[in-house]
């Protein structure tokens, strides 16, 4: 099957000093995929993330996210990605519609499209009542629902969530999910990392990076045939117990 | 004596545009040498009770004891019989791993080596590190420091908020072996977290929600009140499955579950819901009968 390639990685690497955080990683992320980005902590999944985003020149190494390359093309990445993250998503001081129309702004919408967008959203997130509250007074789940859907306002190629669901309940942490499939249903690339193991197996494909190397990328179920586990979270132990590096 | 006994704890947030009600009504009990869980989500009061029990908050209303001490009254004489480690990183930054060791072990009149066989099992791994300044340390480190701090003087009662909390699978599975050793030296625990896998590894749970206890029991009987047949449902196409699970006129609830679909149903008849996923198509699905976990329970709490 000839897909679209629409993040390509070549030995991409990242040293501080004589600290190679990110070693030599080759990947690629077709469009639509819903790709999970999975390994232990300081396994260097954040700073590959950065260099992905084009906010952390790599040391060697090329990628192209969308086309676009990493070292000269980093304002074009940003304009074609969207990005969240637990620790940081919304202005909690704005109101939804204030946010909305300020990454809508960021993002360089015209104000007609963010009003039709904006009312969109909101109705389809039953937000009208809550459309003039500031974040601050959502409950963790809606704000962060409400994040994703600011975060592909814009409609980018390829969003990026970084621990998307930590913290939230369980019912709204399948609400989100189902969120996803939906965007990755609509063509948009979902770059994901995450703890919840069961989220992992929601996954087109997964990646498990150990001390700054790609050590396993398949389907869930290639990878559970193939270390002939039952679950993710023993794929996900089974290497990660391997790391060296004391994080 | 009872660890723990909280009476009718309320504790309101009141800010300009609303009224918080962060613990509502909520009362319990922890045995001594019990390792005991918290378990919600963000907002569900979790820290608050930490905070009222470690004596840093008064509630609005109601009573509580940790070892027989009240915790307005008698707050100097519980803050030197607790460890508390705070969700949100609490040492200094800019003294050394072992400079903060050092540090919490002087306030409470002991010494690192005073102690030391309690911490040594988490303290090993972060020796190496030791001149290394805390704020450079990675999340798994401070987690085992912060940890380290709160045991140094011998604790009778530790209290842990969210210590696995953005640590990975293996790190959390090392956090637990650790609490089990601590637990076997006689100290009381109480921790919250967000996992519910991590409830089946606590002797008692709590299962909280906005400020309110919805369930306070041993897991296993959590469990064993589920009182419906829990079914999991596997096919080719997963997510065909759900939305085609969630149309059929049976189904009471059905979540995404890893790589199954959790089911209920209101007349529970697996035949006819073989039937009706041979008819929308379904090839080589699988439906098997399971045992709820934790998560199923909070989730059926929930609705």
């Amino acid at each position: 099957m000839n897909r679209e390639i629409v993040i390509r990685t070549e030995k991409l690497t990242k040293k501080f000093g004589d600290f190679v955080a990110v070693d030599e990683v080759s990947f690629e992320v077709y469009k639509g995929e819903i790709f999970g980005f999975l390994g232990a902590n300081g396994a260097g999944k954040t700073t590959a993330m950065k260099m992905l985003i084009g906010i952390s020149k790599p040391s060697y190494g090329n990628a192209q996210i969308g086309g676009f390359d990493v070292y000269k093309q980093t304002e074009q990445i940003k304009k074609n990605i969207g990005y969240m993250s637990q620790k940081f998503s919304l202005y909690e001081d704005l109101t939804i519609k204030e946010n909305i129309r300020l990454f809508g702004g960021i993002y360089g919408l015209t104000d007609k499209e963010i009003e039709t967008k904006s009312e969109a959203l909101i109705n389809k997130l039953n937000l009208s009542n809550e459309a003039n509250k500031v974040v601050s007074s959502l409950p963790l789940g809606w704000k962060q629902k409400l994040a994703f859907s600011i975060a592909i306002l814009h409609e980018p190629k390829i969003v990026f969530l970084d621990e998307p669901t930590g913290g939230v309940d369980p019912i709204t942490r399948r609400q989100f999910w189902d969120m996803i499939y939906e965007a990755a249903h609509n063509g948009i690339t979902i770059f994901v990392t995450t703890h919840y193991m069961d989220e992992a197996e929601y996954c087109d494909r997964v990646s498990i990076m150990v001390d700054g190397v790609i050590t396993a990328l398949n389907s869930p179920k290639g990878l559970k045939e193939k270390y002939k586990a039952e679950t993710m979270e023993e794929v996900f132990v089974m290497l990660a117990r391997s790391a060296k590096r004391g994080e | 004596m009872k660890a723990v006994v909280l009476e009718n704890i309320v504790k309101t947030y009141t800010t300009k545009k609303s009224i918080i009600k962060a613990v509502d009504d909520v009362s319990f009990s922890v045995e001594e040498g019990e390792i005991f869980g918290l378990i919600g989500p963000d907002g569900s009061g979790k820290t608050s009770i930490f905070r009222i029990l470690t004596t840093l908050l008064l509630a609005d209303k109601g009573n509580a004891r940790v070892l027989g001490y009240d915790v307005v009254k008698d707050w100097k004489v519980i803050r030197s019989i607790i460890g508390y480690m705070p969700g949100r990183f609490s040492l200094y930054q800019d003294l050394t791993v072992e400079e903060n060791l050092e540090f919490f072990a002087t306030i409470f009149n002991t010494t690192i080596q005073e102690n030391y066989n309690l911490i040594s099992d988490i303290y090993k791994q972060l020796e190496p590190f030791k001149t290394r300044r805390a704020g450079k340390l990675s999340g798994g480190m401070k987690q085992k420091l912060a940890l380290s701090c709160a045991l140094i003087h011998k604790p009778k009662i530790l209290f842990l908020d969210e210590p696995t909390t953005g640590v990975d699978p293996v790190s959390r599975k090392e956090f637990w072996e650790m609490l089990k050793r601590l637990k076997a030296q006689g100290i009381s625990i109480i921790v919250s977290t967000p996992y519910m896998d991590e409830a089946k590894l606590c002797d008692r749970i709590a299962l909280m929600q906005n400020g309110k206890i919805m369930k306070i029991d041993l897991p296993q009987n959590i469990v064993n009140e589920f009182g419906k047949n829990l079914y999991a449902v596997h096919s080719e196409n997963m997510f065909t499955l759900l939305n085609d699970l969630r149309a059929y006129p049976q189904t009471e609830n059905c979540f995404a579950f890893g790589e199954n679909h959790h089911l209920t149903m209101k007349e529970d008849d697996p035949n006819k819901l073989n039937d009706y996923l041979k008819s929308t198509g379904h090839n080589n699905f699988t439906i098997s009968k399971i045992e709820p976990g934790i998560e199923d329970c909070f989730m059926q709490l929930m609705k």
